[in-house]
């Protein structure tokens, strides 16, 4: 009928997941803040990824950007400050069937979670992970975090913050078995997707450093970046983000870089005049510790009893 | 005494009179790094294979390899053995043997030893080329005598050098050797055990110990006239011997356990090097985290996602793990937490003995965080309890603290070979679809129990939070839904004690005075119980296993007796203090429980030595107390 062959059906998957599968409640975050711009692009990505919502786990510390897993129609794990890399860290060791992608902010990954975090990207193991950057602590309303520029007034920097921030891209590429850096921004929709869309696809430790917006404590960051457009580059490179043409003609420099370069890498990280946008670092070879994590699982109870047995032989008297 | 470098056979004149029949308590010491653990394990294993009771307690240096010669640097063990069941280290040593003269007085401050104690010493210090470590050497000897010790002098260096090269590694064999004669042992499972302890060295190293075991035991059958055999038991049933890191690590595969994460911490450590071994054989992993912090997540993580798993640490590792903890209970995610006790506060007495660590559990959080507590008091329990606290877990969907402490965690007892069960392991992960409709909390009203969805069921989608939530998971700051949600929790344990019987008493079930004990206590409490009931003392004793929620019965068990004191080894005040009176006392950790739950005027006994109690301790202060009670 109508010339189609039937065998075309076979490939149809089970269900089709649409977007409203990943919907949830309205999100409660301020007007105008960058936390939207990333949601919406995650439930697009996991329609177009036609992840299971069953299989998909989102986790997160404390902090208006940890919010997240509330607002996605999947499984979630809104748990403690600092501390979603150890729990996401747990949940996909050992289940390989699971999607796990982790959100956390500048205080939950750069200062409480510091140590998890430099951790996590050693033990890479296949997460998806977005820093969301906004340089200040909102929840607790407007201190000072590791990553606000230095002179940041805020609540607890009344006259000035006295020290430079953390770098997130030069400390996550400074550590042993990094295995995927990029660097997106909140207010370009389309770079943001395809860079987000990358480091799923990657398998193991995806970093993905999301410079954003908070309207409400740092709205005059929205000004310095869309003021300073000419200090934004975008990386281009057979090893980069697929991005339209219009998307790359919006840019008003590009630059050509190897993504398999950790010391390019580094130096595009340590530029204190330009962003930098795109792959900053892949690799593929990166020992993963979820291949360990994976070694020995399905045993049967008969397995089990089998080895408790021949333990309790070494040990009989 | 005179030195045996010359066939002269050394004689002991007096019999000695072990504390009780057919039982014997021998310690080795030495420095740190020269094997006596190695050699007191090795005895304690061929003693239980042979089927004597068997107790060990293991003294163990703070640091790696202090100065030798030094109380810091002693390193040994004690080996409590007989012809009956053991349950505790008992009372001072009838037998110690030293590698130098400096180490025995680490255990001379803790009272190990007594008049008659049969002290095996090595002699070479005294003609060292060194004059102050002879004087050191003739000063002690001079001082070991007046204590009224028997001490022997034994060319340990000058015999095992006939063997080997040097005798720094070996000696330790041949000093086995030489127990083993004393005590009659056999030797074939001797030299088993010798090949069984050096199973991953070369076969060189290993025939040079059984030649170290065979000179030892030659030179004391050619030296020593005396003898102590300690008849074996007629072992009814298959038995095993461990100590209780491994008997917990034992536990974890009978659970079916697939996650062990855990950051190295004393005396917890040496569960995770059991499991290291062994875990994979079983389809599990041993996960070393960054930190306890991090190692709690991970375990929280794996279990959120269906993978059964525990987390090891004691007590600065369990401060770290708290908000952890409390994110366990208000998510309702099961997990295992076993807490290895040792001294504190802060780092404390890393490698010693203490039950500090009961209130910390029990209130150590931020709001109102009911955690299920039990506490092993044998190394039997401490593998059947990992069993039932994973299955508990489970079912109550909480977090399960197991306590045990460094008296069980490296003491080794044989216990009758579990009998293993499949109802003991985990099952697999349920990923059939969640029933449409049912929320990710549906609390019962009567038990406040909820079934929970695992990430991959479709239909059971949720987010997991620590905020107050609704029984859809959704943040919730109503105030009546956190009213109810806190009561749904903590009804849990409300329906958990409703499974529990009331304790046993060891004893009568009416008297003057009753003994409350918990954790590795058991045996010196029962031991000394059984002393001062045998004199006609009116003394009972129960011990808890459960301490949250408690036993049930507790109040009417205590009305049957005139007074009612717990036994423990933590901190109270001393009521003889003239600063301490009945407003500011402070008491012990189950006193405060108990007096608090029952309305009881509990009295408490207990102390922060860093030792286990020794059952005559307990004696002395029973006999006291109903000497009181008289008057």
């Amino acid at each position: 009928m109508y010339g189609l062959k039937p065998d075309i059906l076979v490939d149809l998957p089970e269900k089709y997941f649409c977007l409203t599968d990943y919907e949830k409640v309205a999100a409660k975050w301020c007007p105008g803040c960058g936390d939207y711009a990333v949601l919406g692009n995650i439930q697009k990505l996991c329609r177009d990824e036609q992840l299971d919502p069953a299989k998909t786990v989102f986790v997160s510390g404390i902090g208006c950007s940890s919010r997240f897993p509330h607002y996605m129609k999947t499984y979630g794990f809104h748990g403690l400050h600092g501390r979603a890399f150890p729990v996401a860290s747990g949940i996909k060791w050992r289940r390989p069937d699971l999607h796990v992608f982790v959100i956390t902010g500048d205080g939950d990954c750069c200062a409480i979670g510091a140590g998890s975090w430099i951790h996590a990207i050693r033990f890479n193991i296949d997460l998806t992970v977005m820093l969301f950057n906004n340089e200040i602590y909102g929840l607790t309303k407007n201190q000072t975090s590791p990553t606000s520029r230095m002179g940041t007034v805020s609540n607890t920097t009344p006259r000035g913050s006295v020290l430079p921030p953390i770098n997130p891209m030069q400390t996550t590429l400074g550590v042993g078995n990094v295995s995927f850096v990029a660097q997106t921004v909140d207010w370009n929709p389309p770079h943001l997707y395809a860079t987000i869309q990358a480091a799923h696809r990657h398998k193991g430790f995806s970093f993905v450093h999301i410079i954003q917006r908070c309207p409400k404590f740092q709205s005059d960051l929205v000004e310095q970046f869309t003021a300073g457009k000419d200090k934004l580059y975008l990386l281009t490179g057979n090893e980069g983000v697929e991005l339209d043409d219009v998307v790359i003609k919006s840019f008003d420099h590009t630059v050509e870089h190897d993504a398999h370069n950790i010391n390019a890498a580094r130096s595009l990280a340590e530029d204190p005049d330009n962003i930098y946008l795109g792959v900053l670092y892949r690799n593929t070879k990166a020992q993963r510790y979820d291949e360990y994590g994976v070694h020995n699982i399905g045993y049967t109870v008969e397995q089990k009893m089998e080895a408790l047995n021949s333990e309790l032989n070494k040990y009989a008297v | 005494m005179s030195t045996s470098t010359s066939p002269e056979k050394s004689t002991v004149k007096e019999e000695i009179v072990p504390s009780l029949p057919g039982e014997h308590i021998v310690e080795i010491v030495s420095d740190s790094g020269e094997g006596a653990q190695k050699c007191g394990q090795s005895f304690a294993a061929i003693s239980a294979k042979m089927g004597n009771g068997v107790w060990t307690v293991e003294i163990i240096p703070a640091e790696i390899h202090p100065p030798s010669r030094t109380i810091e640097s002693a390193s040994g063990i004690r080996i409590r053995f007989g012809s009956t069941k053991v349950t505790n280290m008992g009372d001072e040593a009838e037998l110690m043997v030293a590698l130098n003269e400096q180490v025995p007085y680490a255990r001379i401050l803790q009272k190990a030893y007594k008049e008659g104690t049969i002290m095996l010493l090595e002699n070479k210090w005294a003609t060292d080329q060194s004059e102050h470590i002879k004087t050191q050497y003739a000063t002690a000897l001079k001082d070991f005598e007046a204590r009224g010790y028997k001490v022997i002098e034994i060319p340990m260096e000058v015999e095992c050098l006939k063997i080997i090269k040097s005798a720094r590694k070996g000696k330790n064999m041949w000093v086995l050797g030489m127990l083993c004669y004393i005590y009659d042992r056999n030797l074939d499972i001797a030299k088993n055990q010798i090949r069984h302890t050096f199973r991953t060295k070369p076969e060189a190293v290993i025939e040079s110990n059984l030649l170290l075991l065979q000179g030892g035991y030659d030179w004391a059958a050619d030296n020593l006239d005396f003898q102590y055999p300690i008849k074996p038991m007629e072992l009814k049933e298959e038995m095993v011997v461990m100590n209780g890191n491994e008997a917990v690590g034992m536990g974890i595969l009978a659970a079916g356990i697939e996650v062990c994460s855990m950051y190295p911490i004393t005396p917890a450590t040496s569960t995770s090097h059991f499991l290291a071994e062994c875990i994979e054989n079983s389809g599990g992993l041993i996960h070393q985290a960054e930190d306890e912090i991090a190692a709690i997540g991970f375990a929280i993580g794996s279990s959120y996602a269906g993978k059964t798993a525990v987390t090891i640490t004691s007590g600065p590792g369990l401060a770290l793990k708290n908000e952890f903890i409390g994110l366990a209970a208000m998510g309702e995610v099961p997990l295992v937490i076993v807490d290895v006790q040792r001294g504190g506060p802060s780092t404390g007495l890393p490698t010693k003995v203490e039950q500090g660590d009961l209130l910390a559990v029990l209130y150590g959080q931020p709001g109102d965080t009911p955690v299920i507590t039990m506490a092993a008091s044998t190394i039997e329990e401490c593998f059947h309890f990992i069993i039932l606290a994973r299955k508990i877990a489970e079912s109550f969907r909480t977090p399960v603290v197991v306590l045990t402490d460094a008296n069980l965690a490296t003491g080794q007892q044989p216990f009758p070979r579990p009998k293993v069960c499949k109802e003991w392991f985990s099952p697999p992960i349920d990923q059939s679809p969640w029933k449409q409709g049912v929320d990710p909390y549906e609390w019962d009203e009567a038990t406040g129990l909820s079934r929970r969805p695992i990430p991959g069921q479709p239909n059971g989608m949720y987010t997991l939070t620590g905020l107050a939530h609704s029984k859809e998971g959704k943040p919730s700051y109503d105030p009546e839904n956190n009213q109810r949600t806190t009561a749904y929790r903590s009804k849990k344990l409300a329906t958990f004690k409703n499974t529990l019987k009331p304790p046993e008493i060891h004893g009568d079930k009416e008297g003057d005075l009753l003994i409350v004990g918990w954790g590795s206590t058991l045996g010196a409490i029962d031991e000394a119980v059984d002393r001062v009931r045998a004199e006609g003392g009116s003394v009972s004793s129960l011990h808890l296993r459960f301490l949250s929620p408690l036993e049930p019965g507790l109040k009417e068990i205590f009305s049957c007796f005139k007074k009612v004191m717990t036994i423990e080894i933590n901190y109270s005040d001393d009521v003889s203090d003239p600063v301490i009176n009945n407003d500011n006392r402070r008491y012990s950790q189950l006193a405060w429980v108990l007096r608090a739950k029952t309305l009881v005027d509990i009295d408490c006994y207990s102390n922060v030595e860093g030792q286990p109690l020794s059952p005559r301790k307990i004696v002395r202060k029973l006999q006291q107390e109903l000497e009181q009670l008289k008057a």
